[in-house]
């Protein structure tokens, strides 16, 4: 005798529960809400005690979640810079207090912490935040309670907030300067790979006018979603359309993927070199150097930089963290936001942001990069760009660099072919 | 050509996503348990890899004695998974979700405690990198490998299954779990058997993943959302229904991608195994049952 199936039931209420918590789990991943913060400018009275012998500066880093990989490394490095800054004898007199804030990874958990370090713990400057999406989330917060952030990491472009300085470089200061050493090199075609996000969206967007005004053709643009693990339909684009260079604006985990396909697929820098804008030395482990040898990088900064500022930079940061803890680009520009920060206060001589920002304007500083200029008006600094091949040993050398630093336009307002794209 | 290249790397993209969903679909296919720590289990087979790469260095011997390894490590986190936690609470399969969420979250901050943020480099051996090149199609070395370790775990999965006295039990048990006791099978046991060959298969998934992606703490993430779709369509209960679901969405995936975008595809393909669902919610195949799943 045959029984009578149960199981449509069950299983549907299985089915059901499952897709529902896939949904959930790959929704939190993407962490979609940017309105930061509660908008409470009447309070923005600061709250900053300068009257002992310490002053509060909070560090906003994600811990834990997906960014940890990376923003543990810029956290390690702000902590480097404010060790030193307090042994040299701190800032106007004053030991440098660290509040440190887990991002999570989380925007919106950007937004409150950022609130919480300005309102209850009353530093006088933030210094953190790596993807977009973290420093769109905090934007208002800093608007509206008129505080201070340093945020360090290459992005985008198309903003400038009076309340914030970006240390890291800007598109004229990055992705224009690679496209101009393709050019340089002869290239006439172009395949564009990307995450699919703001910032390569926004990225191959300029990437785009920029082709068209050099007459450099665009043969083929993809976006893999956030995580994306596969590779092989991307590779198999790649290959048919046997473009001269790669541009490469992938994010995070998707660059192993990636590499390695490509690697598999036979194909190498020789065929088809890879510009990337996202792999920095401390990727370079996880990928493999054995899948990356030879592709090329754009960056303001290499561990391989040769100036004693970078050397005693070096150092220090494998004195305080291990011998096999490479330096990169984001790191060294945290590290210098901090810098630049100490060098404001003491030229506004006060630690309010009216004044610090007021200051701002020409503030120099001998980075590990080189020399470094903040622009008062859009609150960059002006860096120089370095394109870098991937060496067998791991890092990454300097194959070319712009003969000095360049003045940031966030807005590309300098660029005739970028008309229209803000 | 292209066609073909792209009807390769969907069996390629199906056969990853079988060797993730394989474990599941025993687990949770068989057992009712949804374990949301099944990628942790990858996870923690990579990084056995990873290890192992570390104290025999060739990376050809390596990746061989990381198979097995990864199978051992991966099923007796498992086993201890169970036997501490799960077997609690098989009648509340929602509180097992949430307590297995919260066991993957503690297994990937251990790895990062352990290994650091960073993810790490597992080499490929010489013998798999590269392609073979057959009339102007690439395909890469390391995907034949996985394509093959799929059919290999699939293989002895059925046959241990069908024709072992393990298999006749663990059949027993899911089929009807009051009866089989009362024929002096001893259900605990079994569950226990099972979800160690279950996360056993977890961990072999994770060392050939080591092949293709990024090594991290949280390799597994990526990864379990695709394995319970697999299972899900599939049919609970049934390898031959994770199968064909794992073969069919890779393949989907693949032409999609190739025909719109990677994000479009991914929609696509979400798009349609709801619809799917809908009209057979029991997924490809079902078992006649009369146990929870």
């Amino acid at each position: 005798m045959r029984l009578r199936s149960t199981s449509p039931h069950g299983a549907m209420r299985l089915s059901t529960v499952s897709l529902a918590v896939l949904c959930v789990v790959g929704l939190s991943a993407c962490g979609a809400r940017v309105d930061g913060g509660s908008d409470t400018s009447a309070s923005a009275e600061s709250c900053v005690d300068t009257s002992g012998d310490t002053v509060k500066i909070g560090f906003l880093n994600s811990l834990s979640g997906t960014m940890a990989i990376s923003e543990q490394t810029v956290h390690d490095s702000l902590q480097l810079a404010a060790k030193e800054i307090n042994a040299d004898g701190g800032v106007l007199g004053k030991e440098l207090e660290i509040v440190s804030e887990d991002g999570q990874s989380e925007p919106t958990v950007f937004a409150e912490k950022a609130s919480k370090l300005i309102t209850s713990d009353c530093v006088a400057a933030v210094f953190g935040g790596w993807t977009s999406a973290s420093r769109k989330a905090m934007l208002p917060v800093f608007e509206s309670q008129d505080s201070l952030l340093f945020y360090p990491v290459q992005y985008e472009g198309l903003e400038s907030s009076p309340n914030i300085f970006y240390t890291g470089a800007t598109t004229n200061q990055q992705i224009v300067p690679a496209l101009d050493y393709l050019v340089e090199q002869g290239a006439k075609s172009l395949f564009l790979v990307g995450s699919d996000y703001v910032f390569p969206r926004t990225a191959n967007k300029i990437i785009n006018a920029y082709a068209e005004a050099h007459g450099i053709e665009i043969v083929g643009e993809e976006y893999a979603p956030l995580g994306h693990t596969d590779f092989s339909t991307i590779v198999n684009k790649v290959r048919s359309a046997d473009a001269d260079a790669v541009f490469n604006t992938l994010n995070g985990d998707s660059n192993v993927a990636f590499f390695k396909e490509y690697n598999n697929a036979g194909m190498s820098a020789d065929d088809m070199p890879v510009v990337s804008v996202s792999i920095a030395e401390e990727e370079v482990g996880g990928i493999g150097v054995e899948n990356i040898e030879g592709q090329l990088t754009a960056w303001n900064y290499y561990q391989t930089v040769d100036s004693p500022e970078n050397t005693a930079f070096v150092e220090a940061f494998k004195a305080e963290y291990g011998e096999d803890r490479p330096t990169s680009d984001p790191m060294e520009a945290a590290y210098t936001s901090l810098y630049l920060w100490k060098a404001m206060v003491e030229k506004a001589d006060s630690f309010a942001v009216d004044d610090v920002v007021a200051a701002a304007d020409g503030i120099t500083y001998d980075a590990p990069e080189g020399k470094v200029v903040v622009n008062g008006e859009n609150h960059h600094i002006a860096k120089t760009a370095l394109i870098g091949k991937i060496g067998a040993d791991g890092l990454i050398h300097t194959e070319w660099s712009s003969e000095e630093p360049i003045e940031p336009d966030p807005y590309l307002e300098g660029y005739d072919w970028a008309d229209g794209l803000s | 050509m292209d066609i073909i290249a792209q009807l390769f790397a969907g069996l390629s993209l199906g056969s990853v996503l079988l060797l993730a969903a394989l474990g599941l679909s025993l687990t949770f296919g068989q057992m009712g348990v949804i374990n949301m720590a099944h990628g942790e289990f990858m996870m923690a087979g990579a990084y056995t890899a990873f290890v192992v790469q570390g104290v025999v260095g060739d990376a050809g011997v390596s990746l061989l004695l990381a198979l097995p390894l990864g199978f051992v490590v991966g099923g007796l986190l498992g086993l201890l998974l169970e036997a501490t936690l799960i077997h609690r609470m098989y009648r509340r399969p929602l509180d097992t979700l949430l307590v297995t969420w919260g066991v993957a979250l503690v297994l990937q901050q251990v790895a990062r405690d352990v290994f650091g943020a960073p993810n790490v480099d597992v080499r490929a051996p010489a013998w798999l990198s590269g392609a073979v090149q057959i009339g102007g199609l690439a395909l890469p070395r390391t995907r034949l490998f996985i394509l093959t370790l799929a059919i290999v775990c699939v293989v002895a999965l059925a046959l241990a299954l069908r024709a072992t006295p393990l298999g006749r039990r663990i059949r027993a048990v899911v089929q009807n779990r009051d009866l089989a006791e009362a024929s002096g099978i001893s259900s605990r046991a079994t569950d226990r058997v099972t979800f160690f060959i279950g996360s056993g298969l977890a961990g072999v998934a994770g060392v050939a993943l080591t092949l293709l992606g990024s090594i991290g703490p949280t390799l597994g993430t990526n990864y379990i959302v695709d394995a319970f779709l697999v299972v899900v369509a599939g049919g609970i209960g049934q390898i031959k229904g994770t199968v064909i679901a794992a073969t069919a969405l890779g393949l989907m995936q693949s032409f999609f991608e190739y025909s719109t975008t990677a994000s479009v595809a991914k929609v696509l393909v979400f798009v349609t195994i709801v619809a799917f669902l809908q009209l057979r919610p029991q997924g490809l195949v079902s078992v006649r049952t009369r146990s929870l799943a």
